[in-house]
């Protein structure tokens, strides 16, 4: 089966037949490591927060801004949406098209009520008059925080557009690509979220 | 690990080659991770907002240790990192960016902190006009 057409006879013996994958492969291991840049991102991201996030100018702290159960809430939904995501794939693994849409759409509403609690969150602090001109503290807050709810968003849109594929042609091979893609990424989310929520909003309102 | 392994076995058997070792994981090991996951993020919360224990520095520690202890389950159950997957490389992209983050918020805190604590101390005048 293996390169007998390309081999022409007297050559030596061809040992790399391991690595005859099909493409899909090569996404896959592209988009880890655009989600390992990604993390780079963050990662100067927090650091900044990390350098920065005591520096309130005589503004707020985080203890009288930071409200947990609603944190704790919005992580939940967060939660929710990664199992879900799962249960999309899995239903994805059988070939259940309806399945895999119902899943996704869950997921999507999940994921859209933990941007309307963060955007909500947002509003109630600049209208408390903590907007993110207002100490470096909450600069370097709104920048981390904000940049992982334009993740999200984005992902949300991707998701959305996805359904759309999925119902015009179906789980075909791009497809169930494009759905294991979005799943790292959904995912990845996730894991920057764990991030948030203890180096951000628990440790912030321990100090 | 064997825990997800061992589903696996059982599973649907969806291994037909086509990803590579990049598998999906299977209901057992995403509903796992999934309550993993709801513990280790209810207990920081509880240590936070109860506040059990009366050391601030404990607690941080605490919620820290718990904080690496999901991001490790989520890796494994959500993302399905193993060694094997993509013949190892995305073990070794991610070893590479958890030495570079590493390097990056160790090396700013380290540096930015000793920055702070060499300041050259401000006058009277100037602290006037401090903003």
């Amino acid at each position: 089966m293996m390169h007998t057409d390309t081999a022409p006879p007297g050559t030596a013996p061809v040992f790399h037949h391991e690595e005859e994958h099909h493409p899909e492969t090569s996404t896959l291991l592209g988009f880890w490591i655009y989600l390992m840049s990604d993390c780079l991102i963050f990662a100067v991201l927090f650091a900044t927060y990390g350098v920065l996030g005591r520096n309130y100018a005589a503004g707020p702290s985080p203890k009288d801004l930071f409200d947990l159960p609603l944190v704790a809430l919005n992580t939940s939904m967060l939660l929710f949406s990664s199992i879900t995501y799962g249960f999309a794939m899995l239903a994805m693994d059988k070939g259940r098209t309806a399945a895999t849409q119902m899943w996704l759409a869950v997921t999507g509403l999940f994921g859209a009520a933990f941007l309307g609690i963060e955007l909500y969150e947002f509003a109630h602090l600049i209208h408390e008059g903590a907007g993110p001109g207002r100490s470096a503290f909450l600069s370097a807050f709104f920048t981390l925080v904000g940049t992982h709810g334009l993740h999200v968003t984005f992902g949300l849109i991707w998701l959305i557009v996805l359904m759309v594929q999925v119902a015009q042609r179906g789980l075909i091979p791009e497809n169930t690509r494009r759905l294991m893609c979005l799943s790292m990424f959904w995912h990845f989310l996730d894991v920057i979220w764990i991030g948030v929520f203890t180096f951000v909003y628990l440790m912030g309102v321990l100090q | 690990m064997s825990a997800e392994a061992a589903h696996h076995g059982q599973g649907h058997g969806h291994d037909h080659g086509h990803e590579g070792g990049a598998s999906h994981g299977s209901f057992g090991s995403y509903v796992t991770g999934f309550v993993l996951s709801v513990i280790l993020t209810a207990i920081p919360f509880w240590l936070v907002m109860a506040r059990p224990l009366e050391s601030a520095l404990w607690t941080g520690i605490i919620i820290m240790a718990f904080a690496a202890v999901q991001i490790v389950v989520h890796m494994i159950y959500f993302l399905h990192m193993n060694t094997k997957s993509e013949g190892g490389w995305t073990v070794l992209a991610l070893i590479f960016t958890v030495t570079l983050v590493v390097i990056t918020l160790t090396g700013s805190l380290w540096v930015m902190h000793h920055m702070n604590a060499n300041m050259m101390p401000m006058s009277v005048e100037q602290l006037r006009h401090q903003p």
